[in-house]
């Protein structure tokens, strides 16, 4: 036990010596700035007090910040979603700064935005969730209603349709948040549809259901009842805590795998109908125009999709040497297997190494090692899901596709490394 | 060591003793028992219905449901054509798509025109070339638009601009009356330009 130790921490000390706690506090401080001065006074016989000592990393030789009730980051850290600034603020997308995480989460003050009519203030106490159409028994539930149902809490990615379309149409962005950025991984925690979707019980005929939002435009989805039944989640809870009011605050679905338009934020009603009811979000947004002139409907699944967050583009590399490759993997159809690296433009390729767990739509980290000589190359991934889908390259897409379509694309993504360091797009 | 022990040894000795014996009978049933947890123990049942959630009246499922199917459901009474639709249009509509439904710079693409192009280099996306259902227009008129004040529009108002639109595509003549039953038997230029979900549709190499 250090002496100095419970010196210094017993309040008797600095009242035995007449000396009040500010007087002592600006003393310390005195005595720190003389000794940091080389023309100050000699020092005293034995050790000068930790205070004295200039070793880096700096230690503070005055108390810090107090407690606070509801925490941030450090004001050092400046990683922030990315928007474009336009006429219409309440429309529009914000991306998460994917190059500055790490792991699978994504905090919820980073993760992406796409609005369509505004971020609607919702008092939890007054909205309701109407359970109607066909139905042996319509139902409404409020949020107590909801948090007494038997929950669930489980990790989710949700992509944009439209993340990364302009790869797909041979416009790629700069750097890995403007390209890849409308993604983002939480733990979910909710209701699972199908538990309210028994209470209220389904008619015959019942086969789709209309997800609708309580945002000024009431956004609104088609969602088969099949999906409906499996793993959706009325979530009111993201990353352990209640959603964030741009994520869907105080309710939300949460379609696991599926584009992210038809994860309803605000939900305030399903609507348990015969027939998908073609809103503009299903019957001529969110569908894929083939270069024949027809399109797709309904491509609800996000297939298989990777990038490299780390070394991305913007980025610069200190030197030649070891750099590890790190990124992202996810697929709307399951769990990712396996990532492939190549280092040297797609010639050849080596396995990652996958955090675990690689949970099933869900964002899975992977690794791999890299020692760069200062060559101009060509940094790549490709994932692998559980059902055997390889990630396609942008040509494979664009022969079976062609490049109208700016929803679904999950082609691989090349980061060039210049001799110099820099990273950029390519 | 208790004070009860030190009090009474004898009682601690047999304590001991059967603090001995019992950890020898715990070691052999938390083995087993062990074994039995490799699979986590089954939840508690469930009930099959959870009775929670109030019963919804009509008067409320009325109030709150405003889902319109393709094939007419759900569609409120009133009529409008694009005769009276105009003059709200040019109000209410003009704004930011434009006088015709041409569209106002890449945030507001136009709403009319662009026939024939869906199958060429530069495809345009408008309710007339594409959009497969007018029941959509009037749907999405009615939920969210005007952009600063959705939901604002009565349902005469919403045939009206929705007829207005269509004119301006030239599906619908100027006085052709929409509501309920007309509305839903539209026919669009491009009802016929979708098809499923093939994916996956990349071949594995």
């Amino acid at each position: 036990m250090g002496m100095t130790n419970s010196k210094s921490h017993d309040p008797r000390a600095a009242r035995s010596s007449g000396t009040t706690r500010r007087g002592f506090l600006a003393a310390a401080a005195a005595s720190v700035a003389a000794c940091r001065n080389p023309g100050a006074s000699p020092a005293q016989d034995g050790a000068p007090p930790l205070a004295a000592s200039s070793a880096p990393p700096s230690v503070p030789s005055l108390l810090g910040r107090g407690r606070r009730g509801y925490g941030e980051r450090s004001s050092f850290e400046k990683a922030e979603r990315s928007f474009r600034p336009s006429a219409t603020p309440g429309t529009g997308s914000s991306k998460t700064p994917l190059a500055s995480l790490v792991g699978i989460i994504t905090p919820s003050s980073l993760h992406f935005e796409r609005l369509h009519s505004g971020v609607p203030s919702i008092d939890p106490a007054k909205h309701e969730l109407l359970v109607h159409g066909l139905v042996e028994k319509p139902l409404v539930f409020t949020l107590d209603d909801l948090r007494r149902l038997p929950s669930v809490s489980r990790v989710h990615f949700i992509e944009c349709a439209g993340n990364s379309g302009r790869e797909h149409q041979g416009q790629p962005h700069e750097d890995v948040q403007k390209s890849h950025g409308l993604l983002g991984c939480s733990e979910w925690t909710g209701v699972l549809l199908s538990v309210l979707l028994r209470e209220a019980g389904l008619r015959n005929g019942a086969k789709w259901l209309v997800a609708e939002g309580a945002d000024a435009g009431r956004l609104a989805r088609s969602i088969p009842l099949e999906k409906a039944l499996d793993d959706v989640i009325v979530a009111y809870g993201q990353n352990g805590e209640a959603l964030r009011p741009e994520q869907g605050y105080p309710i939300r679905l949460v379609v696991p795998g599926w584009e992210g338009n038809v994860n309803v934020k605000w939900i305030r009603r399903i609507h348990v109908v015969d027939q998908p009811y073609m809103t503009r979000e299903e019957a001529p947004y969110y569908t894929d125009l083939m270069a024949d002139g027809k399109a797709r409907m309904f491509t609800f699944v996000m297939e298989a999709k990777s990038v490299i967050t780390r070394p991305s583009g913007g980025m610069k590399l200190a030197g030649p040497g070891f750099h590890e490759i790190t990124g992202l993997a996810w697929s709307g159809r399951g769990r990712i297997t396996r990532v492939d690296i190549s280092t040297d433009g797609g010639k050849t390729w080596a396995p990652a190494r996958l955090d675990d767990p690689a949970l099933p739509k869900a964002l899975t980290r992977f690794h791999f090692p890299w020692t760069w000589r200062g060559e101009d190359t060509w940094l790549l991934s490709r994932c692998t899901d559980e059902t055997g889908y390889v990630q396609p390259t942008r040509e494979q897409l664009v022969a079976v596709r062609g490049i109208h379509g700016t929803d679904h694309y999950n082609g691989i993504k090349a980061w060039r490394v210049l001799p110099g360091g820099e990273v950029r797009h390519v | 060591m208790s004070r009860r022990g030190l009090r009474r040894p004898k009682a601690g000795v047999h304590a001991a003793l059967a603090g001995v014996i019992g950890l020898a009978l715990v070691s052999a049933t938390t083995l087993a028992e062990n074994r039995r947890a490799a699979k986590p123990p089954d939840a508690a049942p469930a009930p099959a219905r959870y009775a929670i959630g109030r019963a919804a009246t009509e008067e409320e499922i009325a109030a709150r449901d405003i889902s319109v199917s393709p094939t007419g459901t759900g569609f409120p009474a009133g009529n409008g054509t694009a005769a009276l639709g105009r003059g709200l249009y040019e109000q209410r509509c003009a704004g930011c798509h434009g006088l015709r439904g041409e569209g106002v710079g890449d945030d507001y693409p136009p709403l009319a025109g662009g026939s024939g192009t869906l199958a060429t280099n530069n495809p345009i996306l408008t309710v007339g070339s594409y959009w497969p259902y007018a029941t959509t227009v009037w749907d999405y008129i009615r939920r969210a638009m005007p952009y600063e004040t959705p939901g604002t529009l009565r349902a005469e108002e919403v045939y009206a601009i929705t007829a207005y639109v269509l004119f301006l595509n030239g599906i619908v003549h100027e006085d052709t009356v929409l509501d309920a039953q007309s509305l839903p038997a539209v026919h669009m230029p491009n009802r016929d330009g979708f098809i499923g979900d093939p994916r996956p549709d990349i071949p594995a190499r």
